[in-house]
């Protein structure tokens, strides 16, 4: 048993960290409340690197292992939950997808691009009608020639018109089980048929983009289906186990954003002629952020071990997801708690944690899903099969030799 | 060209330092690549971008020393070197600045040093002079910008920003150079320097290595004390318009003679 974070992890952190607070810090607020996402962000993320962190210099990544990716996560959301949400729909639920399911050719067409930030990525499940119920979606691709013909519409898809390519699925099969006849596809988001447009009015994540995509008649070449027909259910799922750790990770950053805000309140704001710090009601709800922080962490890093080991993780990230967005909701309404009526105005930060931390309680699964989930495991109702491809072991030579 | 760029350990800016009984202090607040020094790594390395060449990192300290270095491999130079001995524990600037001449020496072929305008510790800001002297180069201090180089000629053009205004000055190569804000923002380390930085071996140098005659302290601190603590006072300053409120205020900063 080693909990010490190697100086590649440190490093990592040190430098998001630093960009974080030097460049998004002073646009946060304005942005938010423009409900828009500042142009420079995804370019610049691309740059540095940071979208295509965990992926093999092979293919364009930055050859960093499972958990530098959640620290990473970790920092990001410090600074706002939008920053991390690239992460999950550019890295967890596309990118990484590609790296466990796609084939050579379509890793070097879709993956390096991505992994360079020269394209931005997206994951379309969701539909206006299904979205817990995945194999309740509507969408079809239907198969002519040597290509696909995709009809539907895909909701609530974060960077729906930020991003390139989009990993939709769609079904493929009527006359089989549901969850049999779904298929997945790298789509180019430029493709005739396609129309995209963004949701406003959302309670948080305003500094980000959440959309829609629909596609009429959208022709789409064999080659861009990933994975085999019929596998687009198990695809979907594997994605989510990925997309899930970064929503973990990044949801304790936020408990942490809350925490060292209380802490800061509590050690400035006087009332009864002493620091609020000094009474014990406000120590209890610092004490509970901790606790909640360091849980937190200790269960997304564990869940980044095992996918570093190439072990399945499904379980213990779907734990470390619900457990950290749910008290990530908690510690954001505590922290407003903590400062009173300023807490409650969009002077100080906390009020947009709270309103960015449901979000993450009801994407990628939501708690209730999460429960049934866990219920499961534990009843022996649920157990995960193998799939055909599993998400690869971090191998640091292999990761960070240049072919 | 080669350049050698020198960088300090110093405690992060946003550390409360006081003196405690006699010594100075810093809690535990974290060690941090000195801020001016990257800036002054920047700008190696934007010379080495433009003109070609290697930028070697040289610092003078403990083993805590070799963040600071890492922080300079993570951020692009292709080298780093730690200059330590028990001998140079109560070095004063002038003994650094000898140790630091004889490690850049060392190193050979150099064509420029660049420091950090200051360190945010001791605040001295002469250390860059001294090593000048020391090798006998010409010293660029508070330079904003290179206006002109020739590698070949040996010849540079630079700015320097000083109270009085900017001033052009021409020197020769080698040369030192201590750079100011208006160089550049220094980069966030790259994330394959960071793997880079993580993988280096960071070799150490005494001063029996650096077989230069390093002279013993002249300068000492018998005595440090925390400044005094200011009295402070607030106002609000009440009023109807913000025109009327600007007068009061106006009036009020003739009075106490700010202005
Ligand atoms: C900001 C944001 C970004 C998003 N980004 C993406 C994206 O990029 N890509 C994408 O595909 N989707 C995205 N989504 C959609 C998200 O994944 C869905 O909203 C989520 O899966 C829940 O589906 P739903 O909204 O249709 O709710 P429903 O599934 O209709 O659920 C409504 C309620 O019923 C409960 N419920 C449903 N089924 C059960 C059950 N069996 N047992 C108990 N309770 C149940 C749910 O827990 C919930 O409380 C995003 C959503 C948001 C808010």
């Amino acid at each position: 048993m080693d909990f010490q974070l190697n100086e590649e992890h440190l490093g990592a952190q040190e430098m998001v960290r630093d960009f974080v607070q030097k460049e998004i810090g002073p646009i946060i607020k304005e942005q938010d409340r423009k409900q828009e996402m500042a142009d420079f962000i995804l370019p610049r993320m691309g740059e540095l690197g940071i979208l295509g962190i965990n992926l093999p210099v092979r293919y364009g990544g930055q050859g960093f292992d499972y958990i530098t990716l959640g620290l990473v996560c970790e920092e990001l959301e410090v600074m706002d939950s939008t920053l991390r949400v690239v992460m999950s729909v550019h890295m967890g639920l596309n990118s990484m997808a590609i790296l466990q399911w796609g084939t050579e050719e379509q890793k070097q067409q879709f993956l390096v691009p991505q992994a360079k930030g020269e394209k931005v990525a997206s994951f379309g499940l969701t539909e206006p009608g299904a979205g817990s119920d995945v194999a309740g979606m509507t969408s079809t691709a239907r198969k002519d020639g040597d290509e696909y013909v995709l009809n539907g519409e895909k909701m609530w898809i974060s960077l729906a018109t930020k991003s390139d390519h989009a990993l939709i699925v769609a079904r493929t099969d009527n006359e089989v089980d549901p969850h049999e006849g779904l298929s997945a596809f790298i789509v180019e988001l430029d493709r005739d048929g396609i129309t995209t447009g963004d949701i406003h009015g959302k309670m948080g994540v305003r500094a980000g983009s959440t959309g829609w995509i629909a596609m009429q008649d959208v022709r789409v070449p064999e080659f861009n289906r990933l994975g085999e027909e019929g596998e687009g259910f198990k695809i979907a799922m594997s994605c989510l186990d990925n997309g899930r750790y970064t929503v973990g990770a990044g949801a304790t950053g936020l408990i942490r954003a809350s925490l060292e805000a209380s802490i800061n309140y509590a050690n400035d704001r006087k009332a009864f002629g002493r620091e609020i710090g000094k009474f014990q009601l406000v120590q209890q709800k610092i004490a509970y952020m901790v606790q909640w922080y360091e849980a937190a962490r200790l269960l997304y890093l564990k869940a980044g071990w095992l996918k570093n080991q190439g072990k399945r993780n499904t379980k213990e990230t779907s734990l470390a997801k619900w457990f950290a967005t749910d008290m990530s909701f908690q510690a954001a309404s505590e922290a407003i708690q903590v400062h009173g009526a300023y807490g409650y105005s969009d002077e100080y930060d906390v009020e947009r944690y709270l309103r960015n931390s449901k979000g993450a309680v009801i994407y990628e699964g939501t708690s209730e899903v999460h429960q049934l989930m866990q219920a499961g495991y534990a009843l022996g109702y649920r157990e995960d099969g193998e799939l055909r491809k599993e998400l690869p072991a971090y191998d640091a030579e292999y990761w960070q030799a240049e072919a | 060209m080669k350049i050698v760029v020198a960088v300090k350990q110093v405690p992060d800016s946003a550390a409360k330092v006081s003196v405690e009984n006699g010594e100075v202090s810093w809690g535990d607040a974290p060690l941090v690549i000195n801020p001016w020094d990257e800036f002054a790594v920047e700008a190696a390395l934007l010379l080495t971008e433009e003109h070609g060449g290697d930028v070697v990192a040289v610092s003078l300290g403990d083993e805590d020393s070799k963040e600071a270095l890492k922080h300079a491999l993570a951020m692009g130079c292709s080298e780093a070197i730690l200059i330590s001995d028990p001998s140079l524990q109560n070095a004063d600037t002038q003994a650094v600045a000898h140790a630091l001449a004889a490690a850049i020496q060392k190193v050979g072929d150099v064509d420029m040093a660049v420091f950090g305008k200051q360190a945010i510790d001791g605040d001295n800001a002469v250390t860059p002079v001294q090593v000048a002297r020391v090798l006998g180069w010409p010293a660029l201090t508070l330079t904003s910008k290179i206006s002109e180089l020739d590698a070949d000629a040996k010849t540079l053009k630079v700015e320097r920003s000083i109270e009085e205004g900017r001033q052009i000055v021409e020197g020769k190569l080698p040369a030192v150079m201590s750079v100011v804000k208006d160089f550049g923002e220094p980069r966030y380390p790259s994330f394959m320097g960071i793997r880079k930085a993580s993988k280096a071996e960071i070799p150490v140098w005494s001063a029996a290595d650096l077989g230069a005659d390093v002279p013993a302290a002249v300068v000492s601190w018998p005595e440090m004390s925390n400044p005094q603590a200011r009295e402070v006072s607030n106002e609000i300053i009440e009023g109807g318009s913000p025109e009327e409120i600007a007068a009061t205020l106006a009036d009020k900063i003739i009075e106490e003679g700010v202005v």
